[in-house]
């Protein structure tokens, strides 16, 4: 029942913004059909597909190396390379943008080198693009795949690639052959979620000039003044999530293999193997992390005096705050429609679970809009109500405090708790069950006694990235924040709108260092999940 | 246990700090399109003097919507809008109230406020082009229409064509010469871009030092902001500021400006600052600190701005503008203009 209630709750937006895309508007919504529809349906289906693609192409190759052989650097690289999760893709956006536009001074500097005079003089891939876009976000998104991967890899029975070995099978070769294919429902459950990631973004699209879905339902609202009409476009993402969900839920279907074999001793690379491996992981973490942190360092020092004022403390304090709050109540909702999971394997028990993830990729704006539906309604009739009485209305609590900020958080990012609980209670083989009930156990007590103990450090892992993830979290925040209330990101935001990312460096450093403990912290926990 | 005891005291604290504020003393609340780092020091400026407490809440996207789904519940009193077409669209949806002041009749010339007094200007924007010193010397006499000629092929950087800022002046075009007329425009214009549409105005101007365009439109206070700020100012001092159509109608004016709510809960307070936005010590602000025109005609804009010489303006009602906001959108999306 309580899944049930749960799931309810967190899909009430949902189902708003649906009733809402119901309503007839056919003329906006033709003409977008008949002019720029597909263009932002076919930018949307290659920025994902390219996205994914990268994040495999970076991901997949160091998880298998983190995860099998030990070598120079290899104990940092383990946690180090998770730590472009703290970066907020919006501002990597910027940063990148102003590096590699022809006005940048990559481009700057290679014109006083060769002295070339104009455009027609070289060429220079443009960074404004779809392939722009996709490097980046994948510069940011990655290290899920990589985070996921690495699991799956370690957890791969060595007896089965000790025998590809022993057969005289080279590396390369049990990767393909062995190990690869093993990954493959790992792999697919990190694609979706790195594909519900891109389709989210809007701040880092935007910068990049790429018209997508996203924009497409910025402009019906805000351009064409048409909630109706952007409610359908909204509709058509969110099938797109649910493809993506299933996706995700049909390979953990497949991926019925539970906690196995012991892990063995990585082995120590060589030579030039060794400063290979070494290299490859530097680059990555250079480009997609120590690069922009140094720069983003750089220029808070130089702004120090406007950056470093009693408001950015207040703002630290309210991110922090708010995160935390946000990561709680997700971990305890997700545990509560996990475990209504887990009783209820059919349909009727999947879907409460489906449901309340389906927050996750819907457009921040969206959502924040999709959440002003039920909760002015909340507030409408109970400020009613109290008139009624001859009372004095009491005002909008709902939408007017940070309730309606948590709320949007909590759909946002419940999705990412279910997954992590979710994956830790799947390693729990039924048979634990069973010889709980078999003991004369009932389901409370098989609960308590036997999953809570066995959850606590998926739930633990499910709050780090909630945690994470809140600390970037933008557009929801810029519409349901209450009066004089800013977070780091939106204080952030702000200036990268406006250009001006220096005067707000020292606040987007914080969000990166934030997040620097719970990488770590994740990384410890995730490490002695295999042990 | 102990974690949810002081998890739901933090919340309840914090929700109730943001409820209870507004039981105290006179205030004011306001939602802003305007970035609050910009209004600030003219907020404070008004506290200052009237002591009354103002409570922003920032968005650059959705508070006309926000306003709309509160209804009457709503604790805003004032939207502040950088765009004419966003205070268009509260007074069409019936979300403003007409407000009748004495000083804002006065401080504000009657051509930048509603004819039902549902809003009122405070600063003027105009659109100008930024040729390269370099490369297109002394060029006068530029208009809009020029900018699609054939001789600036590849040469123009804009930034998106769907920001209000360029669909106002293109719903200006359409305005004076029809969407026909306006559309054959916009395909030469596209034509003669150098780059898609990306970018701030600022960075058009940056664009044009570095010589990947030669013309650009861009705001005009912008090219303030940028003489301010050392590193810009290289991109500053590499273009000439030209105000289009000076030989006819004149350039194009936006205008930032003020409405009232229809529920407005605070509502002297609200007036107050209304009057005190149009008042001759906030328009100095507007014009020393944002480097835009003001409305109310006492002030004159700041020296640098004054330093680009005086020009002629389009004088064509916003309202009528606004009138073809939406075919303006239609036209771009049908020529793939920002695609």
């Amino acid at each position: 029942m309580a899944s049930y209630t749960t799931a309810a709750i967190l899909v009430l937006p949902l189902l708003a913004l649906i009733a809402q895309s119901l309503l007839p508007d056919t003329e906006v919504f033709s003409h977008l059909f008949d002019t720029v529809l597909l263009d932002y349906v076919i930018n949307t289906v290659s920025l994902i597909l390219l996205v994914i693609v990268f994040c495999l192409l970076i991901g997949v190759p160091l998880a298998f190396l983190l995860a099998n052989y030990s070598f120079t650097g290899s104990q940092f690289f383990n946690w180090g390379l998770l730590l472009p999760l703290a970066m907020p893709s919006y501002v990597m956006a910027y940063i990148y943008t102003d590096w590699l536009e022809y006005a940048g001074p990559v481009q700057r500097f290679l014109r006083d080198v060769f002295a070339w005079q104009t455009k027609q003089d070289y060429w220079f891939f443009e960074i404004r693009s779809l392939f722009g876009a996709a490097v980046v976000l994948s510069f940011v998104l990655f290290p899920y795949v990589y985070l996921i991967v690495k699991t799956a890899f370690k957890e791969q029975s060595q007896s089965l690639t000790q025998a590809a070995t022993m057969l005289g099978k080279s590396p390369i070769t049990v990767f393909w052959q062995v190990s690869l294919p093993l990954a493959r429902p790992a792999i697919a459950i990190a694609a979706s979620l790195v594909a519900m990631e891109t389709l989210a973004d809007f701040a880092a699209v935007s910068y990049f000039a790429v018209n997508t879905l996203t924009t497409a339902v910025y402009d019906t609202w805000l351009s064409y003044g048409s909630l109706t009409a952007a409610s359908k476009i909204s509709v058509l993402m969110l099938l797109m999530v649910f493809l993506f969900i299933s996706l995700e839920r049909f390979s953990r279907n497949k991926q019925r293999s539970y906690q196995t074999s012991k892990q063995a001793q990585n082995k120590r690379l060589t030579g030039y193997r060794n400063w290979l491996a070494f290299s490859v992981c530097m680059l990555v973490l250079v480009l997609a992390f120590l690069l922009p942190v140094i720069y983003l360092a750089k220029m808070a020092f130089t702004y120090k005096e406007q950056a470093l004022n009693s408001d950015f403390f207040q703002f630290g304090f309210n991110s922090l705050s708010l995160s935390l709050i946000v990561a709680f109540i997700c971990v305890v909702l997700a545990l509560v429609v996990v475990i209504g999971k887990r009783f209820n394997q059919r349909l009727a028990g999947v879907m409460p679970m489906r449901f309340a993830s389906s927050g996750y990729a819907m457009p921040g704006t969206v959502l924040a809009i999709a959440v002003l539906i039920p909760l002015t309604l909340m507030d409408h009739s109970l400020n009613d109500y109290l008139v009624s009485l001859g009372q004095k209305p009491i005002g909008l609590i709902f939408t007017g405090t940070i309730f309606a900020i948590i709320f949007a958080y909590v759909i946002r990012f419940i999705a990412v708790a279910i997954g992590s609980v979710e994956s830790s209670y799947e390693r729990m083989p039924p048979s634990l069950d069973q010889a709980s009930f078999t003991l004369g156990r009932n389901r409370y007590i098989t609960m308590v006694k036997v999953h809570f103990p066995l959850l606590k450090r998926g739930a633990f892992t499910a709050a780090l990235l909630v945690f994470i993830e809140s600390m970037k979290e933008l557009p929801a925040a810029l519409l349901l924040r209450p009066f004089n209330y800013d977070t780091l990101a939106t204080y952030v935001f702000q200036y990268v709108s406006d250009e001006q990312l220096e005067l707000a460096s020292m606040a987007a450093i914080s969000i990166v260092i934030a997040g620097l403990l719970p990488i770590i912290l994740l990384n410890r926990s995730m490490e002695r999940y295999q042990h | 246990m102990k974690w949810i005891k002081s998890t739901s005291a933090a919340v309840l604290t914090l929700m109730a700090g943001s409820i209870f504020a507004s039981a105290n003393a006179e205030e004011v609340n306001i939602y802003s399109y305007r970035q609050s780092f910009l209004i600030e020091p003219i907020l404070s400026k008004f506290t200052e003097q009237t002591g009354i407490k103002t409570n922003v809440v920032f968005a650059k996207k959705g508070l006309v919507e926000k306003l709309k789904k509160e209804g009457q519940y709503s604790p805003a009193d004032v939207l502040l809008s950088s765009d004419f077409s966003r205070l268009m669209e509260m007074t069409s949806a019936g979300l403003s109230q007409p407000v009748n002041s004495d000083v804002l009749n006065k401080n504000i010339p009657s051509q930048f406020r509603d004819v039902d007094q549902h809003w009122y200007a405070l600063t003027k924007r105009v659109r100008n082009v930024y040729a390269s010193k370099e490369r297109m010397g002394e060029l006068t006499g530029i208009s809009y229409e020029a900018l699609a000629a054939p001789e600036y092929k590849g040469k123009i950087c804009m930034r998106s064509s769907k920001h209000p800022y360029n669909i106002a002046l293109i719903a200006s075009m359409i305005a004076h010469h029809g969407e026909a007329q306006t559309k054959t425009w916009l395909e030469g214009l596209k034509a003669n871009l150098a780059r898609k549409p990306q970018g701030n105005d600022r960075a058009q101007v940056r664009a044009v030092k570095e010589g990947e365009c030669d013309l650009a439109l861009g705001n005009s206070y912008y090219f303030g902001v940028m003489q301010s700020i050392p590193e810009q100012k290289v991109w500053a001092d590499a273009v000439n500021i030209l105000f289009p159509n000076q030989d006819d109608r004149g350039a194009h004016v936006n205008v930032s400006g003020i409405a009232m709510t229809k529920y407005a809960p605070n509502k002297d307070a609200a007036v107050k600052l209304m009057e005190f936005l149009s008042s001759e010590v906030a328009q100095q602000s507007y014009a020393s600190v944002n480097m835009e025109y003001p409305v109310n005609p006492q002030v004159k804009p700041s020296e640098i701005v004054a330093s680009w010489g005086e020009f002629k303006e389009d004088t064509i009602a916003l309202s009528e503008i606004s009138k073809h906001r939406k075919t303006a959108i239609k036209l771009l999306d049908q020529l793939k203009f920002d695609l």
